[in-house]
C-alpha cells in the first residue's frame, strides 16, 4: 500500500527535499530508491505540509532531481533486537557488516530512547574493578556510571579503553553476565580493527557487539550510531539483565558531524558554530547510562572524546562534563615522561565514588587515601613551580619531599604496564606506601584511626 | 470561535501554524493526536508559533491543534509537598506508575491527587468579608507543614456557607463565596495560577535575617538573606550541587522547591533517597517533608526545561502566601539559559553574545526579582530566597550567563577549580565571592549570635586576603625569607583554611554547624593568633610554635568538639593558655 515519490525537489550535500508528500511525519524513516537499484535509508528532518527535509544516512552522490524513488516506513529508526546481537559487528545504522547474516529479532526498538523517569532510576552504588590504580583508586567506576575518557589526539586512550574493557571484573559476585557494547564513530580504520584484536585476543569477542561507522563512512550515519548502540545495550541490559559496558569512541566526530549537518540545513550557529541544541544532544546519549529500578542489569558509558587543541573548555569537552558523573583527563606531559596511562588525576573525577567505596565495597580507607593522593599531588604541583623559579636547591625540606613523592606517585601509582592488573588492596596499598614519603604530620585529610592502623607513629 | 488549527510544519520542538489564528500569547495548547503540551510564544499574521514540551516524533502536517484559552497553569493545593514533578507539574511517579519506566509522550495526569483525602479544619464562618488571599481553611499537608487553604489572589466577597471539619479531597467545595456582583463562587482547596506571571504581595521588605544554612563558609563570610538571591557558579567538579544540596538540607527554611533543570538523572535518583532517609534536625521528621523536587533532566525535552524553573517559583511563592520562608535550588540556572538559546535558535531568531538570545538578561532579571521579603495579602511574613547554580562555559565566569547573573543576585558564591582539585569543599573561594547582604545583615549577627560576631569575621577575612597577598611573594622566593610575624600569618590562614573553611559534608557532626559553635571556633582561632603574636613579638621564631600540637588541636575542633557540647571549647582556651606559657617556659 506503501506510496512511493518520484523525483527530489532539492539536494544539499546530505541533506534532500521532497516535495508532495502526504502523511509525512517528523523524525519518519524513509527509503529512497536510486536508479531502482542502490536503496538508501535517511530521516526526515523538518516537515512544512506537503515538504520533507530529509537526512539521507548515506552518500548522496549519484543521485539526481530525477533518478529517486521516495517511500515511507511510517515509523521512525528502529533497530532489530535480540542476544544475537553479541559477538556480531554492524554498521553505523546497525546492518550486519560481517557476512553472517540479519540477526533474527525478537523485538524492534525506536532508536532514539525515550528519557529515563528519574523516579524509576535506582542509584549506582557498585564499583566495577578496572585494575587500574588511577581509576580503581582515585576514580572509581561505578555501574551505571557514565565516566568519559578526555583525550587529546595521539594519546593513548584506545589502549586504556581496551584495558579497561580485558580487566573489568564486577568484583564478588561474578556469576553476573557482563558484555561490551562497542561504536565506533568516525574513527580511523586502525583503530577499529585494534579493538577488534584486543577482542578476538583477550577472548570476549563472544560478548561483544560492535558498530562501526569509520572515517570514510557517511557522516550523517555518525548521529544515529550512538543512539543504535545505547539500544542495544538498554536491551541487553534491562531485559536481558546484562551488566553492560559501551565504549562510544570518538564524541568528538559525533559532534562535527551535528555541526556539519546543522549548517547544511542552515541553522543559527551558537558556541564555535556548534547547533544550539549540542548540549540537549550530548545528554539524550549520556543519560541513557544508569540502573533502572527492579532490573538486575545496568549501562555503564566510557565514551572516549578527543579535546580540539587539547582544550579542556572546547565546547565538547565542556558540555560533556556538565552531562556526565566525572571525567578521567589524560595528560600530554606525563604522556611524554612515558608514563602509561598518562591519567591526570587533578582533573580527573568520579561523582559517584563517594558512595560505592568504602566499608562493605572496597575497604575502609578507600576515600581517606584517595583526599590524601589529591591533596599531596596538587601540593606537588605548588612545589615544582617553586623550584623552576628558585631552583631545586633552594627549596625547603618539606618541599623536596614533596618532589619526591610526585615522582614516585606518577611512576609507581598511576604508572603501569599495559597488562597489569592491581587489586584494589594492591593499590590502596600502594598509595599508602606513597603517602609514607611525607611526615605524618601532612597528612591532614586522614581520620586519626585510620592514620594510626595504616601509618603508625614510629617512635625513634 | 475557533477552537483548533492545524499543523503547517515542525522542526525539532517548534511546531507551526500557517495564516492568523485565534490563539493568544502564552496560551497552553494541545498539539497532534497524542495530545502533547504545547504553548504559544510567537503570533504574526502569517505564522503561529508553537513550543512543545514534549518529543515530537512521528508528529505530521495537518494534525490538530487544540486551543484551551488558557495560559501554562501549575494547579496548587495540598499534595505538593513531597513529590517529584517534571518541567510542567506532572507527577513523575504517576507516569512511572502509567508508562513504565520511560516517560511516554501525551501521558495524561492529574498534577495532584485528587482522590486522596486530607483532613480539613476550616477557620473562617459564613458571613466574613475576604479577600484574595485570605486563609479559610487549615490541612496538616505533611508532619511538618500545615497547608493554608487561601482565597484565589483575583476574588474577594463574602462567605455564604462552609463545610464542617473533616476529611474532603481537593475538588470538593469547602466554602461558597458571593462575590461583589452577586454572583457565587464555590471555593475548594485547589486553584490555578499561570507560571510567568508573578503571584501578588502586598509589600516588599528589605532583608533584615539570614537564611542560615550551617555552611560556614556561607553563613559567616558571606551570608545571604532570609528573602535574598545568589549566584553558585562554577566549572563541571567544582562541587555546585554539592553546594546545593547542603543547603537543601540544612538551612532554616520552611520549605525548599529543589529544580533540577537539564540536569543528571542519577543526582535527582540521589535526592529522592537522601531527603526520604535524612532527617530534619528542627522537627525530628524525614526532610522530604518540607521538600518539593522539580525534575527536568538534561534528556527530557528542552522547552518543559524552560519552563521548569517558573514552575518551582510558582510553587514557591504559593507557599511564601501561606507565611512560610522558602528556599529555591534552580541546578542549573545555565541549562535553562542553554534551552532559551537552543528554542531561540529554532526560531531563527538574531543571535546576541554567544549565540545565547539578547532577551537573556531581562528574562533572568525578571526570574531573580521573583525573590524577596514580602508582606502577604493576607497579613503573613513569607520570604522565597533563591540560590541558583551557574555552570560556566569552560569554567571562564566572563560568559554571558555568569555576568548577567551577577548583575542581579546579591550574593555570590564563586567555585574555584584549583580548590576542588585539591580536594578542598566547599571549593567557595573566598577571595573572588562576596555577599552584598553584609551591611544589612550585621544587626542581626551581633544581636543574636554575640555582639562580637563581625568582628571576628572581619578579622578572619583580613587574615585570609593578608595570607593571599603573602603567597604572592612565597610562590616567588619560597618562605623561608619572609620575617616570622608574616610566617605566622601564612600558619593561622593555614588553620583557618583547613580547620573553618573546609568542612566535610560526610562527617556527621562538621556536615552543619550552628553559628553559636561558629562563632567560637572564630574566636578560639583568633585567640590562638593572638597569643602566638605575643611570643612572635618576644622574639620566639615560628618553629618553635610549631612545636606543639595545637595548631592541629585547633583544626580538628571541627570534629572534636559535638555541636551540643559547646561548653567543650573553654578547654581550647585554656590549652592555648598552656601552649603559651609551656613555650616561655622552655625557651
Amino acid at each position: 500500500m506503501s506510496i512511493e515519490y518520484m523525483g527530489l525537489s532539492e539536494i544539499n550535500g546530505p541533506l534532500i527535499a521532497i516535495e508532495g508528500i502526504k502523511d509525512g511525519a517528523y523524525d519518519e524513516i524513509v527509503e529512497i530508491t536510486v536508479d531502482h537499484k542502490e536503496k538508501k535509508i535517511g530521516r526526515i528532518v523538518e516537515m512544512y505540509k506537503d515538504k520533507a527535509v530529509i537526512q539521507v544516512f548515506e552518500s548522496t552522490d549519484n543521485m539526481s532531481l530525477t533518478n529517486c524513488h521516495t517511500r515511507l516506513t511510517g515509523h521512525p529508526m528502529e533497530i532489530g533486537l535480540s542476544e544475537g546481537l553479541l559477538g556480531r559487528t554492524f554498521n553505523g545504522i546497525g546492518e550486519p557488516i560481517d557476512n553472517l547474516g540479519p540477526v533474527i529479532a525478537e523485538t524492534r526498538r525506536n532508536v532514539n530512547g525515550k528519557p529515563l523517569n528519574p523516579v524509576s532510576r535506582e542509584y549506582p552504588r557498585n564499583y566495577i574493578r578496572t585494575g587500574i590504580s588511577a581509576i580503581d583508586g582515585l576514580t572509581t567506576l561505578i555501574r551505571g556510571q557514565k565516566l568519559p575518557i578526555f583525550s587529546g589526539n595521539g594519546l593513548p586512550h584506545d589502549q586504556l579503553a581496551a584495558q579497561i574493557v580485558r580487566q573489568a571484573s564486577l568484583g564478588e559476585n561474578s556469576d553476573d553476565e557482563f558484555a561490551v557494547v562497542f561504536a565506533a564513530m568516525g574513527v580511523k580504520y586502525d583503530v577499529a580493527e585494534y579493538f577488534k584484536k584486543t577482542f578476538e585476543e583477550s577472548g570476549v569477542s563472544s560478548h561483544v557487539c560492535m558498530f562501526l561507522n569509520l572515517a570514510n563512512d557517511p557522516v550523517v550515519e555518525r548521529l544515529i550510531t550512538p543512539k543504535v548502540a545505547l539500544t542495544a545495550a538498554e536491551y541487553l541490559a534491562f531485559e536481558k539483565g546484562m551488566h553492560i559496558l559501551v565504549i562510544l569512541t570518538d564524541m568528538t566526530s559525533f559532534a562535527e558531524a551535528m555541526r556539519e549537518v546543522s549548517s547544511s540545513k542552515g541553522e543559527i550557529p551558537s558556541r564555535k558554530g556548534y547547533p544550539g541544541y549540542l548540549y540537549s544532544e550530548l545528554a539524550t546519549i549520556y543519560e541513557r547510562a544508569g540502573i533502572v529500578n527492579g532490573s538486575t542489569g545496568s549501562v555503564t558509558q566510557i565514551p572516549i572524546l578527543t579535546m580540539p587543541n587539547d582544550d579542556i573548555t572546547h565546547p565538547i569537552p565542556d558540555l560533556t562534563g556538565y552531562i556526565t558523573e566525572g571525567q578521567i583527563v589524560l595528560d600530554r606531559s606525563l604522556n611524554g615522561k612515558g608514563i602509561y596511562p598518562p591519567i591526570n588525576v587533578l582533573p580527573s573525577l568520579s561523582r559517584l565514588m563517594k558512595d560505592g567505596i568504602g566499608e562493605g565495597f572496597t575497604r575502609e580507607d578507600h576515600q581517606d587515601v584517595a583526599n590524601q593522593l589529591f591533596s599531596s599531588y596538587a601540593k606537588v604541583g605548588e612545589a615544582r613551580a617553586l623550584a623552576s623559579v628558585i631552583g631545586e636547591d633552594e627549596l625547603s625540606p618539606l618541599d623536596r619531599k614533596y618532589r619526591e613523592f610526585g615522582k614516585a606517585f606518577e611512576e609507581k601509582f598511576v604508572g603501569q604496564g599495559f597488562n597489569e592488573n592491581r587489586t584494589i588492596q594492591e593499590t590502596l596499598d600502594l598509595g599508602w606506601e606513597l603517602l609514607k614519603l611525607i611526615p605524618r604530620s601532612e597528612l591532614d585529610r586522614i581520620n586519626t584511626k585510620i592514620l594510626d592502623k595504616y601509618y603508625p607513629v614510629v617512635e625513634n | 470561535m475557533n477552537n483548533s488549527e492545524v499543523i503547517y510544519g515542525i522542526n525539532g520542538p517548534v511546531v507551526y501554524i500557517k495564516g492568523p489564528t485565534e490563539f493568544k500569547m502564552a496560551e497552553m495548547v494541545y498539539v497532534g493526536k497524542e495530545h502533547l503540551v504545547g504553548e504559544v510564544i510567537a503570533l504574526s499574521k502569517d505564522m503561529t508559533t508553537i513550543q512543545v514540551f514534549e518529543e515530537t516524533t512521528g508528529l505530521k502536517p495537518g494534525e490538530e491543534v487544540i486551543s484551551t484559552h488558557d495560559a501554562i497553569c501549575v494547579t496548587l493545593a495540598p499534595g505538593i509537598l513531597t513529590n517529584i514533578f517534571d518541567g510542567i507539574e506532572r507527577p513523575l511517579a504517576e507516569i512511572a506508575k502509567n508508562s513504565g519506566a520511560y516517560i511516554n509522550r501525551g501521558v495524561n495526569v492529574d498534577s495532584l491527587d485528587m482522590e486522596k483525602n486530607w483532613q480539613v479544619h476550616m477557620i473562617i464562618s459564613p458571613g466574613t468579608y475576604v479577600e484574595g488571599g485570605s486563609i479559610i481553611a487549615e490541612v496538616p499537608e505533611t508532619r511538618a507543614i500545615t497547608h493554608k487553604v487561601m482565597i484565589p489572589p483575583d476574588l474577594e466577597g463574602t462567605i455564604e456557607s462552609v463545610v464542617e471539619d473533616g476529611e474532603y479531597n481537593i475538588t470538593l467545595t469547602l466554602a461558597v463565596l458571593r462575590l461583589r456582583d452577586g454572583s457565587t463562587r464555590n471555593l475548594t482547596m485547589m486553584q490555578k495560577w499561570p507560571i510567568r506571571i508573578p503571584r501578588p504581595i502586598k509589600n516588599r521588605f528589605p532583608a533584615n535575617a539570614p537564611l542560615i544554612t550551617g555552611q560556614r563558609i556561607l553563613d559567616t563570610l558571606f551570608p545571604i538573606a532570609k528573602g535574598g538571591t545568589a549566584a553558585v557558579p562554577g566549572g563541571f567538579g567544582t562541587g555546585k550541587t554539592m553546594t546545593q544540596h547542603q543547603i537543601a538540607k540544612w538551612s532554616d527554611a520552611d520549605i525548599i522547591v529543589y529544580i533540577g533543570c537539564g540536569e543528571r538523572g542519577n543526582e535527582m535518583t540521589q535526592v529522592l533517597e537522601d531527603f526520604s532517609k535524612l532527617v530534619d534536625p528542627k522537627s525530628g521528621n524525614p526532610l522530604m517533608d518540607r521538600t518539593v523536587l522539580i525534575a527536568n533532566t538534561s534528556n527530557m525535552p528542552v522547552a518543559a526545561r524552560e519552563a521548569s524553573i517558573y514552575t518551582g517559583i510558582t510553587l514557591a511563592e504559593y507557599y511564601r502566601d501561606m507565611g512560610y520562608d522558602v528556599a529555591i535550588m534552580a541546578d542549573s540556572t545555565s541549562r535553562w539559559a542553554e534551552a532559551l538559546r537552543e528554542l531561540s535558535g529554532r526560531l531563527e531568531e538574531m543571535p546576541a553574545e554567544e549565540g545565547f538570545p539578547a532577551y537573556l538578561a531581562s528574562r533572568l532579571s525578571a526570574f531573580y526579582e521573583r525573590a524577596g521579603m514580602a508582606e502577604n495579602l493576607n497579613g503573613t511574613n513569607g520570604s522565597v530566597s533563591i540560590i541558583g547554580a551557574v555552570s560556566p562555559q569552560g569554567g571562564d565566569f566572563s560568559e554571558p550567563v555568569t555576568q548577567n547573573t551577577k548583575r542581579f543576585v546579591r550574593c555570590f558564591w564563586g567555585l574555584d577549580k584549583s580548590l576542588a582539585y585539591a580536594r578542598h569543599f566547599p571549593a567557595i573561594h573566598w577571595l573572588t565571592s562576596y555577599s552584598e547582604y553584609l551591611n544589612d545583615l550585621s544587626p542581626w549577627y551581633n544581636s543574636h549570635v554575640g555582639p562580637n560576631f563581625m568582628e571576628c569575621r572581619n578579622q578572619i577575612v583580613a587574615l585570609l586576603n593578608q595570607e593571599s597577598s603573602l603567597m604572592e611573594i612565597v610562590k616567588l622566593i619560597g618562605s623561608d625569607v619572609l620575617p616570622d610575624d608574616q610566617k605566622l600569618v601564612l600558619e593561622i590562614a593555614r588553620v583557618i583554611r583547613l580547620g573553618f573553611l573546609q568542612q566535610n559534608a560526610f562527617h556527621p557532626e562538621d556536615t552543619c554547624v550552628p553559628l553559636e559553635k561558629q562563632l567560637k571556633m572564630m574566636e578560639v582561632i583568633l585567640y590562638l593568633y593572638k597569643r602566638s603574636r605575643e611570643l612572635i613579638n618576644m622574639g620566639m621564631p615560628v618553629s618553635v610554635l610549631k612545636e606543639d600540637d595545637i595548631f592541629e588541636k585547633v583544626i580538628s575542633i571541627k570534629y572534636d568538639v559535638p555541636n551540643n557540647r559547646l561548653n567543650m571549647m573553654g578547654d581550647y582556651f585554656k590549652a592555648i593558655d598552656d601552649f603559651y606559657d609551656g613555650v616561655i617556659a622552655r625557651n
